[in-house]
């Protein structure tokens, strides 16, 4: 029978394994969010939450059920559907690139190999780029559904942000799949063992994809779309209660996500820099898991730097963010992929 | 003219290209911020630590005893006309004979209140007061949730009894400089 041939196993494995990358992205956003208050505490020569639990660990906790149990206000003149729809569609968007990213070696139980990645899939990195797109239309339909002016505007200068900084994000990563010559995430980080961190081949490309990845998350210089103090908040202006919350959220687990996949393309994903583990002969298990705790320390060491850059540096203006977005670095990532191909088709001559 | 050294020539130079390209000046502004990261922190854990205060700090008002834990204050008012708020109020009442060792004169206030909410802590009344009955602290009046919480009574006010408390009169007292021009006799 076609229903028994499936691999039952194969199937609980992924829904493990699903479930287990969800609650970390939750896990981590949620420290993020303390991180950040923590962080930005430090820079200002303050201590910051220390009240809920030691070192106010429990902080996030006490934030979430804060906002859980906060009044829920849907406004009367908005679009109901869509105006739920919003939150859930970011939040969704932003779990689901967590579904492509190589998190470690594979891990040996029970007598199988469990790679520790959701979908091998041969289009991993634009699966990506075509998740990270549709966040948008989160954005948008939460600021078109609240009916309010602000919210709308707020939700255009979104929108256009985040259009027009995918396009040099997606050019900087094209010289990366040349060096490559694949899409699949599993072979770029492979690639990295054999031949070196991509960083060293992709300095520029980096910087490139850095800047467009504050963008892409509305963070700090970039978080025009939520610009609180001058422009009256953002698209999520009539959200409240646990709605907001999800909004909030999903930009947390946007920038864990987006550390994540830096980390993977450019930083060698789980590769221990300057040694190579496979030689140290211990038990591949141990290996998969210290793999994934070295992807981790590299995805939260950016997480922090975003939190810096963040408590550093004033926001653009909108004419400012346009400007370096299609006059500066949609050239500039032109240049590496014109540059970053002339080097290949000479080596390989 | 320059009226201080602390003036600054802004550097009004047209922008060189390291500096247009931004990111060295952000790679700089990154520095100080880390440097931020390990530095002394300011803040002060207020239950628990608090800031101390000027010697000359005016804060809650206090109604003083004598040293055998008597009133001092015989509601002569004129604390209440020398408060530019407005705050205090007072109802006099006579001694009645049995009670001089509540109160250090014939005469004293029944009700004494003074509105926290209205109150500069200007500290005319301590100013006025020929009793040496009333004085700032180094406290200041802490929350409340109501309006009426902040109208503060006479239980409020009074020093704790020197003969029962010493040690919370000492404290209520603090260290505030004695009052020359003040004779501890009638």
């Amino acid at each position: 029978m076609y229903l028994l041939a499936v691999d039952w196993y194969y199937i609980l494995e992924k829904f493990l394994l699903i479930g287990l990358v969800v609650t970390l992205s939750m896990v981590v956003a949620m420290y993020a969010t303390y991180a950040e208050r923590k962080v930005a505490a430090f820079l200002q020569d303050r201590i910051g939450p220390n009240r809920a639990g030691i070192f106010g660990l429990l902080q996030p906790l006490a934030d979430g059920g804060k906002l859980f149990f906060k009044e829920e206000i849907i406004p009367l003149v908005s679009s109901k559907f869509l105006f739920i729809l919003g939150p859930c569609l970011a939040m969704i968007t932003a779990l689901l690139t967590s579904a492509v990213i190589p998190w470690s070696t594979s891990l040996h139980l029970f007598g199988k190999d469990i790679p520790l990645q959701v979908a091998d899939i041969n289009i991993g990195i634009l699966f990506i780029f075509g998740v990270v797109s549709m966040g948008v239309y989160g954005i948008m339909i939460g600021g078109w559904a609240s009916n309010n002016k602000f919210s709308l505007l707020a939700a255009i200068r979104g929108a256009s942000q985040m259009v027009s900084y995918e396009l040099p994000m997606g050019l900087a990563l094209i010289a990366v799949l040349m060096v490559v010559g694949d899409l699949r995430m599993s072979v770029i980080v492979n690639n990295q063992l054999e031949h070196g961190w991509h960083i060293i081949y992709q300095p520029l490309g980096f910087l490139i994809f850095f800047v467009c990845a504050l963008a892409e998350c509305n963070r700090t210089p970039f978080d025009l779309p939520e610009a609180e103090n001058e422009l009256n908040f953002g698209y999520h202006q009539e959200y409240s209660s646990m709605k907001l919350g999800l909004y909030l959220f999903a930009e947390y687990i946007n920038m864990f996500i987006s550390g994540v996949v830096m980390s993977t393309l450019y930083f060698g994903g789980y590769d221990i820099p300057f040694v190579n583990e496979a030689t140290w002969g211990i038990n591949q298990n141990l290996l998969a898991i210290i793999g994934f705790v070295v992807l981790m320390t590299k995805a939260l060491v950016f997480v922090f730097v975003f939190i810096w850059i963040r408590w550093t540096i004033p926001r653009f203006r909108f004419d400012q963010l346009m400007k370096l977005g299609w006059r500066t670095l949609i050239p500039l990532a032109l240049v590496n992929m014109v540059a970053t191909a002339a080097v290949i088709l000479w080596l390989k001559k | 003219m320059q009226l201080t050294q602390r003036a600054k020539q802004v550097d009004r130079r047209p922008m060189t290209w390291l500096e247009k390209l931004y990111l060295w000046n952000i790679a700089k502004g990154m520095w100080i911020t880390l440097s931020h990261l390990f530095k002394r922190k300011a803040t002060i854990q207020y239950p628990e630590q608090k800031r101390t205060f000027s010697k000359v700090f005016r804060g809650l008002q206090i109604l003083n005893r004598d040293e055998e834990g008597r009133e001092r204050c015989t509601a002569c008012g004129l604390c209440a006309v020398a408060c530019p708020a407005e705050a205090i109020t007072m109802e006099a009442a006579e001694r009645q004979p049995g009670e001089e060792h509540l109160y250090r004169e014939e005469k004293y206030a029944a009700k004494y209140e003074i509105n926290m909410l209205r109150c500069i802590f200007c500290g005319y009344c301590e100013e006025a007061c020929p009793k040496d009955a009333i004085y700032l602290s180094q406290t200041f009046a802490p929350s409340n949730y109501g309006r009426q919480g902040f109208i503060y009574k006479k239980d409020d006010l009074l020093i704790p009894n020197p003969k029962e408390d010493p040690e919370g009169y000492k404290k209520a007292l603090g260290d505030r400089p004695p009052r020359v021009s003040e004779s501890s006799t009638v």
